[in-house]
């Protein structure tokens, strides 16, 4: 089975993204749901299958299907490998479509950890003592995904001389396609020296190396590529998915925050896709800080491993430069929906939405997801034309 | 070892599994879970051997040396206990057991603080029931 064969992206849906109150996550999930239902030329009676992105809001459970009055559905799931998740969507999407077993699937992430008055840093921090060892880390101070990021940008800095001007450069370069989002959470110029002068979050990893936090949903409809061709909007192909997951056994002779699962998701990805990283032409990589998106490129073999500063700092990746990439602002400037972020933004650019920030060549466009401490990786391939 | 009056930062807590690590952390030891079957040394607690998936793992006292892997320092405050303390570090320690643990270093200023830099553990009284487990370099 090749994805390409049984999927394609058929609808769209984002809702207001950010600091958005009075809205709860199954009420964001709802709302982006009608969006891309609208966006497909579909209604919720043509809903057969629904994929919920677990792990976010505790309501982001199967129940979602009731809370939703979704009923007889043939496929159901809440499913996650963290920031990785939309690629096994969409190969189980594929799966269950080429068995006939469903044939319009939405995939849903929503999320409301913002509150008025609570600081964006507190929203993702678990104050729950672990037990056991586990316990460890938060005796220690270590709190969140930061230190983790920062001990692995710090080891890179250490092995390969990477500087913090270069991160700098990635935080730049995506607040400039921000500027061009009118859904991006961050939309006031930003520079060099501003990344350099803003507080550090955990050293060496400066507030503009961070992602944001977000309140908002993304859902994106999926159908066969028969049936998209029939509906509202031309058809977004899926040429390619593939997923690596290094995982980390805390041993001395691994390294899975330098060398990521970005090498064996894209290598499966553009061989079932049958085609080259050269032939890239848009890439949305997954950014829950710059150092990510520095090591993801080192590890799809665009630049070789250690090389990734070097190959950032002549601002290739911002708008003008050679490789566009996170063309929205990722999740760095616009908005964070774990993958749903590059997914969504790929869709945008695949099909030329983008407006004054779209890319005059999309025709592959590649999706990047990443979860855990650089534990978990997915690819996608996009195209606007059929395999 | 004594236990600070008033300690306000999170202390572990111990469960049927972790047991004998954190007991032994009142006797100053740095117990780590080994692999009968192939000598595979483990953290932090493991089910079965992350190697040749054998169960027949023990609580075996290791060297408590190493070399700090990487560190961060942590200025934002996640949680009140260290608002006094922040840039505060954390790090990961390579055990020359081959494990790689999440500790912090003491008995070096954060300026000083180098990847590669040898350390030995060192334990902090922070309750009744444990002390917790950090490196201070090997030379400080």
């Amino acid at each position: 089975m090749a994805v390409r064969d049984h999927v394609a992206i058929a609808g769209l849906g984002i809702t207001p993204m950010g600091k958005v109150y009075g809205r709860t996550a199954t009420g964001f999930a709802a709302d982006a749901i009608a969006l891309a239902l609208g966006d497909a030329g579909l209604t919720k009676s043509d809903v057969d299958g629904l994929l919920i992105h677990a792990n976010t809001a505790p309501e982001m459970n199967p129940n979602l299907q009731m809370a939703l009055g979704f009923e007889d559905l043939a496929v159901l799931n809440a499913m996650s490998a963290y920031g990785s998740t939309p690629a096994t969507m969409l190969q189980y999407a594929a799966a269950t479509i080429e068995q006939g077993q469903a044939n319009v699937i939405v995939l849903v992430y929503a999320d409301a950890p913002l509150r008025p008055a609570l600081g964006a840093g507190a929203s993702y921090t678990n104050q729950q003592r672990e037990r056991g060892m586990a316990g460890l880390p938060n005796a220690h101070g270590f709190y969140g995904a930061n230190p983790g990021y920062a001990m692995a940008a710090r080891r890179h800095m250490h092995l390969f001389g990477t500087t913090s001007e270069q991160f700098g450069i990635i935080a730049v370069g995506q607040r400039q396609w921000a500027m061009m989002n009118e859904r991006a959470q961050m939309r006031k110029p930003l520079t060099l020296e501003d990344h350099q002068n803003s507080r550090y979050i955990a050293e060496p990893l400066h507030l503009f190396d961070c992602c944001l936090v977000s309140n908002g949903a993304v859902a994106v409809v999926v159908t066969s590529p028969e049936r998209a061709r029939s509906l509202r909007r031309p058809p977004v192909y899926v040429l390619g998915v593939g997923q690596g997951a290094p995982g980390d056994s805390q041993r001395t002779d691994r390294h899975p925050g330098i060398h990521t699962g970005a090498a064996r998701s894209g290598r499966q990805a553009l061989a079932t896709a049958g085609v080259g990283l050269a032939d890239i032409e848009v890439l949305e990589l997954y950014d829950c800080y710059t150092y990510t998106v520095l090591v993801t490129l080192e590890d799809y073999g665009f630049c070789a491993k250690g090389e990734g500063g070097a190959f950032v700092e002549d601002g290739k990746l911002a708008p003008g430069g050679s490789l566009p990439t996170n063309t929205g602002g990722g999740q760095l400037s616009s908005f964070y929906m774990w993958g749903f972020t590059p997914l969504s933004e790929g869709i945008i650019q695949a099909r030329g939405d983008g407006g004054d920030r779209q890319v005059a060549r999309h025709e592959l466009v590649l999706v990047s997801g990443n979860g855990g401490y650089l534990n978990y990786h997915s690819t996608i391939i996009l195209s606007p034309s059929a395999p | 070892m004594e236990i600070p009056v008033a300690y306000d930062k999170p202390v572990p807590r111990p469960d049927e599994w972790s047991q004998p690590f954190f007991d032994a952390t009142l006797r100053q030891e740095l117990l780590l879970q080994r692999c009968a079957g192939c000598g595979t040394w483990m953290w932090p607690v493991r089910v079965r051997c992350i190697e040749c998936f054998g169960d027949d793992l023990h609580w075996t006292a290791a060297r408590g040396t190493g070399t700090i892997y990487s560190f961060a320092l942590v200025h934002q405050v996640f949680h009140p206990g260290f608002a006094d303390e922040v840039p505060y570090n954390v790090a990961m320690i390579d055990l020359d057991e081959g494990v790689r643990c999440v500790a912090s270093v003491v008995g070096v200023a954060n300026d000083a603080l180098r990847i590669g830099t040898p350390v030995t553990v060192t334990f902090e009284r922070i309750s009744a029931e444990l002390a917790l487990p950090r490196f201070r370099p090997v030379d400080g």
